[in-house]
């Protein structure tokens, strides 16, 4: 705890705090790329110590928030199919699909498992031979080298009881989605450290080089969001833009080789659905034929060719997540919508800006 | 709201609703102030009334089990009523095929417990039901106490009064969790479950003026202060620096993604004290095993009413919102 507690160190703050007053010049709005950022600053309420005129907005960096509805219903339709064991992390758990959520689904007699890792769930299909077991890829470059290591694991083990329903999400295509859209209004983005400790800071070089938009590579403490936010306002002030990594406690330069080997081993690139952004060309994965026995989509077709659309639903997640609106400007947000009862996944997985802003700074 | 969720039984909102459409809407007292006990008036005496059931899995974890737990429980809901714990009762549901051996140490565990809070199991029930009908083995205690301090409830905090933590949080929500998902080897975390009998009592009879008390369990500080704050229509703020949380305890916190002001404890209480009395109670406290580590962490004011804020360990404030879709089931 040492290590953490030397970033959450309130003299260090408030001189960071002090030094980003004195580098302001007028306003600068930052977005931050992640959901472990938006959660990080609300609880530490780290907006109120931002001089006039910086604000913080979130980004599409939650990875239940910008699943997409249809993928959604999806694996809640897997979960009717006989014999099957729906397994995901807890953050999905109440998210609302269409006709209902994993744990309604629950409780109306579905098998639904929860897990910290997709290994578990491997485990779960070797102790349970007579159910499937689908797992729910969900999540960016820092969750799926753990789904690629499952589906090698079950591979080795040759069992054929388990697969991924894969919605896995590859964080620079959406960014240059997003900021091309030109709809949002950004001076800088504070990038997550831990997505790139496995896909190098270069990842991130087409920001500034495309969009002439500085960039800081940091961690979750309240002293490294600091000095991030103080990285993209230095540049702005001497009209710079680069990828400056103050995360350097964690991430080296260049990728980490053998992740970048297991994902590419497994995956191939392929579009995605994005809640709020639609199709992004690129910006997901699918399993690669030689594991296709492990892609739920291919072991159940069926389930796919069943879905429907999902109608317009009055959430405002889209707009949350491509960072145009606020939380709080939403005309549902605590009131029909609250964490006990969540109209869309902002409000509630931990890294929502909705459930940020109704847990820490209403 | 058409099935039973797990969240409705998190011991937040969803419970809180729960409880309001489907029981009180039908039975039970309109006036009634949402403390942790009843309290009846019978001739001269008022006495405490309450009950709980236990369900946690496993049944064994570091630093306690279902049976320490089933005590401990129901003890320490007696004593925020300032109550002295007088009698309880045990009813078992148990699954068929259950090892003896292992109610056996149940039972032991509950009477060792029952001791060491000063009361008497009198009474009790045994249910055995087939197997997958329940799992292994359910608890239901309730108890009886005699109040010795009439009007200490969450409903009575004023503002200037100070929030007295009797000791670490978090500790029995995460060796549970732990424990259940095998995360870690080896017992760095323990369950703090204990009855804060010999604590409590001291406190009330040496005069600390006492105006609430309430066990962080379900919900954690997090839950308890805000029921505290709704109940007496004040406002709080705890300083974040002062809360006591063990240092492995905040690393699992910290690497699982709970907050640890959001985990069950099970032998803590929340103390709300005059603010002329704070240093006496505190030095009181802390003369008990279960109270040494106790702090005063933080204070009550008048607005907005119901309203608990943190001061953060940098120095900022946020809100201290209770949990809401709890997603760990069957911690206690
Ligand atoms: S407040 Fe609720 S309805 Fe509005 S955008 Fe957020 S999650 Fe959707």
């Amino acid at each position: 705890m040492k290590f953490i507690d030397e970033f959450r160190d309130q003299a260090l703050v408030q001189n960071l705090a002090r030094r980003l007053k004195a580098l302001a010049k007028g306003p600068a709005t930052v977005m931050e790329v992640c959901g472990t950022h938006t959660m990080a600053a609300a609880r530490f309420g780290l907006k109120s110590l931002l001089p006039p005129g910086v604000t913080l907005i979130s980004g599409p960096g939650c990875p239940v928030c910008v699943t997409d509805q249809s993928d959604l219903d999806a694996f809640l339709a897997l979960g009717t199919e006989p014999g099957v064991v729906l397994v995901s992390f807890g953050d999905m758990l109440r998210v609302p699909g269409t006709h209902t959520s994993l744990e309604g689904l629950r409780a109306q007699g579905a098998e639904v498992r929860v897990v910290y890792s997709p290994l578990d769930a491997v485990e779960l299909a070797r102790a349970t031979p007579e159910k499937h077991l689908v797992f729910f890829g969900v999540g960016f470059e820092t969750t799926m080298p753990a789904t690629a290591l499952a589906i090698q694991t079950a591979a080795a083990l040759g069992l054929d009881n388990f697969s991924v329903c894969c919605v896995h999400k590859t964080m620079p295509a959406a960014l240059k989605a997003l900021l091309s859209s030109g709809e949002v209004r950004v001076s800088g983005l504070l990038c997550p450290g831990h997505v790139t400790t496995i896909i190098g800071t270069r990842a991130f070089d087409f920001i500034p080089a495309e969009f002439g938009l500085p960039c800081a590579v940091t961690g979750f403490e309240p002293v490294d969001m600091l000095l991030g936010i103080e990285s993209i306002l230095r540049q702005m002030k001497e009209g710079k833009a680069t990828v400056d990594n103050v995360y350097t406690r964690a991430v080296s330069v260049p990728a980490n080789p053998q992740a970048r080997e297991l994902l590419a081993a497994v995956f191939a690139p392929d579009d995605a659905f994005w809640r709020g952004l639609g199709v992004i060309p690129g910006s997901g994965v699918r399993i690669r034929e030689s594991y296709a026995r492990f892609d739920a989509r291919a072991r159940f077709p069926q389930v796919w060719e069943r879905l429907t659309p999902p109608p317009p639903s009055p959430c405002r997640c889209g707009e949350v997540l491509r960072g145009v609106m606020r939380p709080m400007d939403c005309p549902l947000f605590a009131g029909k919508c609250s964490p006990a009862q969540p109209l869309g996944p902002c409000m509630v997985s931990t890294e929502g800006a909705c459930a940020a802003a109704y847990r820490y700074e209403r | 709201m058409k099935r039973i969720l797990l969240s409705h039984g998190a011991g937040g909102r969803e419970m809180a609703a729960l409880i309001d459409e489907v029981f009180l809407a039908r039975y039970g007292d309109p006036n009634r102030v949402g403390d942790d006990s009843a309290t009846v008036l019978v001739g001269s005496h008022r006495l405490a009334f309450t009950t709980d059931s236990f369900v946690v899995d496993p049944l064994f974890f570091p630093g306690g089990d279902i049976g320490r737990l089933a005590v401990a429980g129901t003890v320490n809901d007696l004593l925020t009523a300032a109550a002295r714990p007088l009698v309880l009762s045990a009813s078992f549901i148990l699954e068929e095929g259950l090892e003896i051996s292992v109610l056996q140490t149940i039972s032991e565990s509950m009477r060792e417990a029952a001791a060491e809070a000063g009361v008497a199991i009198v009474t009790g029930d045994t249910k055995v039901v087939p197997r997958g009908a329940a799992d292994k083995v359910f608890i239901t205690t309730a108890g009886v106490g005699l109040v010795l301090r009439p009007g200490v409830s969450g409903a009575a905090a004023r503002p200037g009064d100070e929030i007295i933590l009797t000791g670490t949080v978090g500790d029995h929500g995460t060796a549970v969790l732990l424990a259940r998902e095998k995360l870690l080897d080896g017992e760095a975390i323990r369950s703090d479950a204990a009855p804060l009998t010999g604590l409590v009592l001291n406190l009330l009879e040496e005069g600390c003026q006492i105006h609430a008390m309430r066990d962080p369990t379900r919900g954690g500080i997090a839950s308890a202060l805000n029921e505290i704050a709704r109940q007496s229509q004040v406002a709080m703020e705890i300083i974040e620096a002062r809360v006591p949380v063990a240092p492995a305890v905040a690393a699992a916190c910290e690497a699982l993604g709970l907050d640890v002001f959001q985990v069950a404890n099970e032998g803590k209480m929340l103390i709300i004290v005059a603010p002329e009395d704070a240093s006496k109670a505190l030095f009181i406290i802390r003369r008990s095993p279960y109270g040494e580590a106790a702090r005063v962490i933080g204070r009550v004011s008048a607005a907005p009413p119901g309203r608990v804020t943190v001061k953060t360990v940098i120095g900022t404030t946020r809100l201290l919102d209770p949990p809401s879709g709890d997603l760990l089931p069957r911690i206690c």
